[in-house]
């Protein structure tokens, strides 16, 4: 079975275009397999959204193409983290998960559609809100349930929690609102120092978009010519803030000024492809940095402490699910072209979740890290040292 | 190596043999080697580059190694100092200079919520190696928002070494272990010892030469009191002691350089023997590097072997002010360091 999903998970590399070996399926993974495949469209051409340019002659395609396997990947991602998100809230209303918890249901086609533009030897970082990130970022689901509910097997061993997740290429997971902007420009410095022609996605939301130590780094990127890609998520509010409260100007994809933006539909994830890889091949072709706004929903309030509905009316987040959820986006157009039944949609829910269900299930069963571990990972590389507990006879051990 | 007086900096060519080197040449070296010996090293931070650095410590990299690995930044601490602290996330070795760690004011969450903190919230996937340099405390008239000393800010967090060298042995030893190091490191220098020739030993000139961090260096060795000190303020407490070496009081001084993680063994080594203690720093009292160094020693082997309880020479709590006067009574002077040595021994 594992050579066949490799085999199946290969040949989706070949037509997504991504490095074969690259990806993994992921454990538990199945992948829909349809009885009557010749039945289906295999290719359709979309009209997607005319993006709003910023210092820029022409912008990313209006026709954005898709394959049926491309589209059930993007539904299965999309709904995978749809499904962490909520499984999320419910285990954190049963006090498993505590503290933070910055849920991104809404925004998918935000994740998906980026993930789907850049390679794996890309590099990307992001706020708090980064759930859906660790997971197109290559972290597995259990992994990231362990870490929310704080045991050894999360991703960072249980130390981290909700904002600190890492994974190759992928920097977190940042607390701090803003500070991940100019650590992403210096991951793209780095980029460019070595010459290898890959990019930084560099993402913050509508509130940090007003934070001074991003328009130090814009000056700093556009000096320099960094090869990185500044992506708002503009959600509309920060925190309890709707934009119109909290910025002088909301046009986020020009608030860079000096550099290229573009604005783009968030909530279709063929139009943040488009836009991503637009935007990759701009940094790319040693243009520079580029801005671009996604304009994107949160579902639930900023975190679960916070209801969300004291600063938006019910009605509003109704019409949103109703009119531009990203995931029935992308279902209907599919549907309504026939590249897939309904019936494998719905088999793809089941397996979702399923495999939602299974890594929860182990997220509340695996044990808390070790106290022993206490102390561990202040410092890398570095021999043993003491470090010094609550009282001056506890003394502790930390190890790299 | 003791301190050479009154004499003006010259530049040295390398030859066996001791060499008198001033601490700003010194750390140039380090940088100098070090940037030759690791590729991913590099320079960035305001007029390092083509004005061979503010206070002249980076002059001549530039010239030697160009755009690439010495970087001039915009007056921008917070955006240039996440930068630096991005490109170690993505496996560069950056030295992000602060003219003067006042500024880095501006910048201390990155060093501290991005730098220190990552290594342990990814439990030992993100490291972070990255150096943080510049001048650290009192310069000469400067006035208050450009004299603080952050040697107590830095070293208060897990996940920071913090390292503070006194002659040039010491700068160039350690800034080529902190550039060495896989962590973050926050280097304090001394602008009023930038000018400071200092005799380097044969062996301090290998390019392979560091001194290991989170160890301190008996200068001098006593049997009556224990001076403890860091930085600029070790020259003090040799000045200190040779005065009361004159009057039978055989001081043992210690200079820590690295304020964490800090060397309380060796404090607690000499204190079993002399039996007494004094700090001598020039921070503010206040939950400062003294108290901590108290503090250690009460909870630990030394106390019982105290004689009299610890003194702390510091600076005074004040912000500090322009006026000369007012200034050279802001802050530790040798004959402060005399008068609190014999107010310890109670004589």
């Amino acid at each position: 079975m594992k050579t066949m999903l490799t085999v199946i998970s290969n040949a989706l590399c070949r037509i997504t275009g991504k490095n074969v070996g690259a990806q993994t399926v992921p454990e538990g993974a199945r992948v829909a397999v349809t009885r009557n495949f010749a039945d289906f469209t295999p290719q359709v051409t979309f009209d997607i959204k005319k993006c709003d340019l910023h210092r820029l002659e022409a912008g990313p395609p209006v026709k954005a193409e898709l394959t049926r396997e491309q589209g059930l990947q993007y539904y299965r991602t999309m709904q995978m983290v749809r499904r962490v998100e909520l499984k999320a809230d419910q285990l954190y209303k049963q006090k498993i998960i505590r503290g933070f918890c910055h849920l991104y249901d809404g925004q998918e086609a935000c994740a998906a559609g980026i993930e789907a533009a850049i390679s794996p030897s890309d590099h990307l970082i992001t706020a708090y809100r980064a759930h859906g990130y660790t997971y197109t970022r290559g972290v597995s689901i259990r992994q990231i349930l362990a870490e929310l509910t704080g045991r050894k097997g999360g991703v960072a061993k249980g130390k981290g929690g909700s904002m600190h997740m890492y994974a190759p290429h992928f920097y977190g997971g940042n607390g701090i609102v803003g500070a991940q902007v100019p650590l992403g420009a210096g991951i793209a410095l780095a980029c460019q120092y070595r010459g290898n022609n890959q990019v930084c996605v560099t993402l913050y939301g509508d509130g940090a978009a007003n934070q001074g130590q991003l328009f130090e780094t814009f000056n700093m990127a556009a000096l320099w010519k960094l090869p990185c890609v500044f992506i708002c998520e503009n959600n509309k509010y920060g925190m309890g803030t709707a934009v119109e409260r909290a910025a002088a100007s909301t046009d986020y994809y020009k608030r860079g000024d000096f550099i290229p933006g573009l604005r783009v539909d968030g909530m279709d994830v063929l139009s943040v492809r488009e836009a991503t890889r637009f935007a990759a091949d701009h940094c790319r072709a040693g243009k520079g940095p580029i801005v671009m706004e996604l304009q994107t929903y949160r579902y639930h309030g900023h975190s679960m402490s916070d209801p969300g509905v004291s600063y938006r009316t019910r009605e509003e987040i109704q019409e949103v699910r109703s009119k531009s959820d990203p995931i029935s986006l992308l279902r209907e157009r599919m549907l309504s072209n026939n590249m897939a039944s309904a019936e494998e949609f719905k088999e793809m829910d089941v397996e979702i979740r399923k495999e939602v269900d299974d890594a929860a299930q182990f997220a509340t069963s695996d044990p808390e890290p070790p106290l022993e571990d206490l102390c561990n990972h202040v410092f890398s590389n570095n021999p043993p040292l003491d470090v010094r507990g609550t009282h001056p006879w506890s003394k502790l051990k930390s190890v790299s | 190596g003791k301190a050479v007086v009154g004499l003006a900096s010259r530049k040295h060519q390398r030859t066996s043999g001791p060499v008198e080197v001033t601490v700003r040449d010194a750390l140039n070296q380090a940088m100098d080697e070090e940037l030759e010996r690791d590729e991913r090293v590099f320079l960035m931070g305001e007029e390092v580059a083509q004005y061979d650095g503010a206070y002249k410590v980076s002059r001549g990299l530039w010239k030697k190694y160009g755009d690439k690995r010495i970087i001039d930044t915009p007056i921008s601490e917070m955006g240039f100092a996440g930068i630096a602290v991005g490109a170690a996330m993505a496996g560069l070795r950056p030295i992000c200079e602060f003219m003067t760690f006042n500024f880095s004011m501006q910048a201390i969450d990155q060093v501290i919520n991005s730098a220190a903190k990552t290594y342990y919230m990814s439990a030992g996937l993100q490291p972070v190696p990255i150096v943080f340099r510049g001048p650290n405390g009192a310069s000469a008239g400067v006035a208050a928002q450009h004299s603080q000393c952050f040697a107590a800010w830095y070293a208060h967090c897990p996940g920071l070494k913090v390292v503070s060298p006194w002659n040039s042995e010491d700068a160039k030893g350690l800034l080529k272990s902190a550039i060495r190091d896989d962590n973050p490191v926050v280097f304090l220098e001394n602008e009023l010892m930038y000018g400071v020739p200092f005799e380097m030993s044969e062996d301090s000139q290998s390019k392979d030469f560091t001194i290991p961090i989170g160890k301190a260096k008996i200068e001098r060795q006593g049997n009556h009191v224990t001076l403890v000190s860091h930085s600029r303020f070790v020259g003090h407490c040799l000045d200190a002691a040779a005065v009361l070496a004159k009057e039978g009081i055989e001081c043992e001084v210690i200079n820590l350089r690295t304020i964490r993680p800090m060397d309380v063994e060796s404090i607690e080594t000499s204190v079993m023997k002399t039996n007494h203690l004094v700090t001598v720093e020039g921070g503010w009292p206040q939950f400062g590097v003294g108290a901590e160094i108290c503090a250690r020693v009460m909870e630990g082997s030394a106390f019982n072997f105290l004689d009299a309880p610890v003194t702390r020479v510091t600076g005074v709590d004040i912000p500090m002010p322009y006026a000369k006067i007012l200034e050279d009574h802001s802050l530790p002077q040798v004959k402060d360091i005399i008068f609190s040595v014999k107010k310890t021994l109670n004589v």
